[in-house]
């Protein structure tokens, strides 16, 4: 069990996190027709916006109160109003969600007061618009907090309760924000492959991938239909993917008594095994060939790969579900977990990452602790620490923003956790080092290259 | 906050501003901060404009005392360039949760946050910046640093620009203001000079400051500090001994330069190095300013000299691109000042202004440009994105040169694009840059994927339809023709 090591520094060198409101503004954009707005001043949402167009390369909707100093101390609810209003009329979304900043939260208003009370006040005017409210501020949690609020108050806000007759062949898939547009997008196949009608909230899939449309739209113009949202109590099954989306899974179990199955990661051989298995006594259909065929692919990726990894000293910087995802596949193929760090104590996961200990923390510890490590992985920010380490830099979860693609690649179910065991190896290929008569001097140094021996003849 | 109120009252009540200067004496009470609209507002805060302004100065370390978004979202992603001191990018938060709030322990953690910097980086100065939860509860930065700056024995700035306070803008000024206070004349230089300048408002983006200061160079002229790219904090410090300043194409810190021809006697013009016609002026400007200030007249005609030299070398270059470029049309969306240096050479080569965006520009600015583009019409002060959407899917324009805001507008209009804002990737300074900014137009408009993107699929240009397609039945034909060749190959 790791031991989870709280931060102990005043000054954060190098944020690992982005903020809470983010992630919730990121599980909205997975609906169709949705505009997230940032209740705060217009600085939070600029710079939510600008990292997430950086990281998706994309037109992204995000819309801001613009709270200034009058509305911080007299309150902010004609701002509220007013944005809602504005947004309406302009957009006309489906969705408007609501994400609270650090500033109105520290106002302490009651954003959820409000909200009723536009409702009221606006009855007609907002119709076909459903408005819902996620309480993230940015002085607590990270982006999978922001998710997971975003998620769970779309359910408990817009999907009708009470139990419902079920569609014996329809899942509710909840994804967790480490899932990848190419993720989500696989998954549905495989689930579709058994027969199975998949709802999946959020469904970035459909909203962020990255396509051309024929003419303008201020909004999302794909993802989860709000109607989905509210019809997801007729489903068979719920499928939550990640630990922080026990707690939408759970909504959803109490508004609707749809029974859920949480699965931790969905990378690795094991896991995978279980989800397939899953989708086969649900659906009573036999696993198809070609999810056997990708099966035997993993295996021999498994076996082709290992070579590469076993005994490599591995620095993850992740949230908890990503970290817990990319440690257990480091550690299944033989790598040791040198350093772990990640944002917040919250998450249950931690103390099943396989390492030693995991430090909540930012870049600055993963720098001061990856040394000697064999690769470093987190998000692009880490390229600072990789320059000065001299390690190679994997680049995973949010933001990307230095390279292309992070959206279309693929970290799941087998053929996912194949391509993740490739793009490893190569890494480590391209930056093997010859071995030199030096390195190799049986008498030069034994104690240190014994210590630090990664394996003899690649390492140093 | 009164002492801050007072600081936005008089950063926008700014005698220089030919903006300011325009206004009736009711409307300059008014400020020139546009009240934001709930739901249709774009663009960053003061604390935003502030850490823009000042983050370029690059042996400083950078303390935001704030909950994470303000530092987490937004560090590392400017396009300044060092040639020296990577401090600056590393990134320094107060990061304060729910419970450093709750139990009032914002100045406490600051404090030994500042301590921490010291002692681990050792930097000439730690500049700490508040930001709107911060100033909500009260934190007394000043205070705070005052405390540290005495105990520590170093620089401690307090940058007092939460986000709450208004716009981009006026986190500029703001900026500008603190360097004024606790920055700017704290360090005497031992070897001042009569061809020391200031160059205010360059921020060095894509390191294209170093593609003006080798001219400057070969005149004999020191930069005693370029505010804020490519900047030490000592250099800044003792920037009150230039005896002449230039401030770039932004009158976001036209406070700092008049306000330093008060105190110091430094005299300042506003100029700018994009265009070449600009570029020549700006250079003469500067020594004119030299020559007025004491320094040797023979440096005049030096300058004459280097001028022609470089402009016959610029227009030369240019001339290689008129064929390829005359008649093509450019849609200029920016902040007028920048967009409008470079019209010129842009016209010069043939090529046509369909629109200027002239949101950020000043009435005389308006009037040149009214000039040279002789349709009234070609003016925006700014344009929705729909609008803009169908204007450049209409292929009203060959190309769009814009900031990354509506980047993808234009790309999803399949419309080329060229980012000329603070993200670019190209130095479009000086007289090589304005040939680097015309081959980078060049390049984008004839890259070879835009006839393919605009191409719809063949299976959507039915026959039936095909009168109604942009697709052609000359083209179609060729299309299957060129199948049909393709399979013949391959049997």
């Amino acid at each position: 069990m790791a031991r989870i090591l709280l931060q102990s520094k005043s000054a954060a060198v190098n944020p690992l996190k982005s903020s809470q409101p983010l992630g919730a503004a990121f599980a909205f954009l997975g609906v169709d027709g949705a505009m997230p707005l940032f209740h705060g001043s217009q600085g939070c949402t600029s710079f939510a916006l600008v990292l997430f167009v950086r990281h998706f390369k994309e037109a992204i909707p995000l819309q801001t109160t613009a709270m200034d100093e009058v509305a911080t101390i007299l309150g902010a609810a004609d701002h509220l109003e007013e944005a809602i209003l504005n947004l309406k009329n302009r957009t006309k979304p489906k969705l408007i969600g609501v994400c609270t900043t650090a500033l109105v939260e520290t106002r302490g208003e009651d954003c959820a007061g409000d909200i009723a009370n536009i409702k009221l006040k606006h009855t007609q005017e907002l119709a076909g618009t459903e408005v819902v409210l996620a309480n993230t501020p940015d002085f607590d949690g990270a982006i999978e907090e922001g998710w997971a609020r975003a998620v769970t108050a779309m359910i408990e806000g817009i999907t009708r309760s009470g139990e419902r007759a079920r569609h014996p062949k329809k899942i509710a898939i909840l994804p967790g924000c480490n899932l990848t547009v190419a993720d989500v997008e696989h998954m549905r196949d495989m689930v579709e492959s058994f027969g199975l009608k998949p709802v999946i909230l959020p469904d970035i899939s459909g909203s962020l991938d990255g396509t051309v449309p024929d003419r303008w739209v201020a909004t999302t113009y794909g993802g989860t239909s709000v109607e989905d949202i509210r019809e997801l109590g007729t489903a068979m099954q719920c499928i939550a993917i990640g630990e922080h989306m026990r707690r939408p899974a759970k909504a959803l179990l109490g508004l609707t008594g749809v029974p859920y199955v949480l699965f931790q990661s969905l990378t690795g051989l094991q896991d995978t095994d279980r989800f397939v298995s899953l989708l086969s006594s649900i659906s009573g259909a036999a696993v198809p060939a070609r999810v056997r065929r990708r099966r035997a692919q993993l295996q021999d990726a498994m076996l082709d790969g290992h070579f590469h990894f076993g005994g490599k000293k591995i620095a993850i910087a992740a949230e908890p579900d990503q970290l817990f995802q990319l440690a257990t596949f480091f550690a299944g193929l033989g790598s040791e977990i040198a350093a772990a760090v990640t944002t917040t104590d919250r998450s249950k996961i931690l103390e099943k990452v396989p390492a030693v200990s995991v430090q909540i923390g930012d870049l600055g510890d993963l720098e001061s602790l990856a040394v000697g490590a064999d690769l470093l992985v987190t998000h692009s920010h880490g390229r600072q620490a990789s320059e000065r380490l001299r390690i190679p830099l994997m680049r995973i979860g949010f933001p990307v923003f230095d390279r292309l693609g992070s959206q279309h690649k693929l970290a799941i179910l087998y053929q996912g956790t194949r391509d993740l065991i490739f793009e490893v190896a190569n890494i480590f290929q391209a930056n093997q080092h010859a071995p030199t008569p030096e390195a190799l001097d049986p008498l030069r140094n034994r104690e240190i290259s014994h210590e630090r021996c990664s394996p003899p003849l690649a390492g140093q | 906050m009164s002492s801050l109120s007072a600081k936005i009252k008089d950063a926008f009540d700014e005698p220089a501003c030919d903006k300011n200067r325009g206004k009736d004496a009711k409307a300059r009470k008014e400020g020139c901060s546009k009240s934001l609209t709930p739901g249709a507002a774009a663009g960053g805060c003061a604390f935003d404009g502030a850490k823009i302004v000042l983050q370029p100065i690059t042996d400083v370390a950078h303390l935001v005392h704030a909950p994470l978004a303000c530092e987490g979202n937004s560090w590392d992603n400017r396009g300044a360039v060092s040639s020296g001191p990577t401090l600056w990018r590393t990134s320094f938060t107060t990061d304060l949760t729910e419970l450093d709030l709750v139990m009032g322990q914002g100045e406490r953690k600051l404090f030994k946050a500042i301590r921490e910097i010291k002692h681990t980086y050792a930097p000439p100065a730690i500049f700490v910046y508040s930001t709107c939860v911060t100033a909500l509860i009260g934190d007394d930065i000043e205070a705070v640093c005052k405390r540290a700056t005495e105990k520590f024995g170093l620089a401690v700035v307090p940058i007092n620009a939460p986000g709450l306070a208004g716009s981009k803008n006026l986190g500029n000024k703001l900026a500008a203001e603190a360097l004024l206070d606790h920055v700017i004349g704290t360090v005497e230089p031992d070897d001042p000079g009569p061809y020391d300048i200031n160059i205010l408002g360059e921020f060095n983006l894509s390191g294209e400051f170093w593609l003006v200061k080798p001219l400057l160079d070969r005149l004999g002229i020191r930069v005693r500090a370029c505010i804020p790219g490519d900047a030490r904090y000592r250099d800044i410090a003792s920037a009150h001994r230039a005896r002449a300043a230039m401030m770039v194409c932004s009158t976001a810190l036209i406070s700092l330069a008049r306000k330093m021809e008060e105190r110091w006697d430094i005299p300042f013009f506003e100029g700018s190095f994009y265009g070449i016609s600009d570029t020549s002026q700006a250079l003469r400007n500067l020594v004119r300013l030299l020559v007025r200030k004491g320094a040797d007249p023979e440096i005049l005609e030096r300058t004459e000299t280097l001028i022609a030299q470089q402009e016959a070398i610029a227009w030369k270059k240019l001339e290689s691109y008129r064929q390829r470029l005359q008649g093509k049309r450019v849609l200029l969306n920016t902040g007028g000042v920048k967009s409008w240096s470079v019209v010129h050479a842009l016209m010069e080569i043939g090529i046509e202004i369909v629109g200027t965006s002239v949101k950020k520009s000043t009435v005389q600015d308006k009037e040149r440009i009214k000039q040279v583009l002789k349709h009234d019409k070609h003016m925006f002060e700014s344009m929705a994105a729909r609008e803009l959407y169908a204007m450049l899917s209409e292929h009203r324009a060959d190309i769009m040169l814009s900031g990354g805001r509506t980047q993808f507008i234009a790309l999803k209009a399949k419309t080329p694009w060229l980012d000329i804002n603070q993200e670019r990737q190209h130095p479009y300074a000086g007289y090589d840059g304005m040939v680097e900014l015309v081959r980078q137009i060049d390049l984008a408009i004839h890259n070879p994927i835009w006839s393919q993107v605009r191409q719809p699929a063949p299976w959507d240009c039915q026959p039936d339809l095909i009168g109604e397609l942009p697709c052609t039945r000359n083209e179609t034909a060729y299309l299957f023709d060129e199948f049909a060749c393709a399979t013949a190959h391959e049997c």
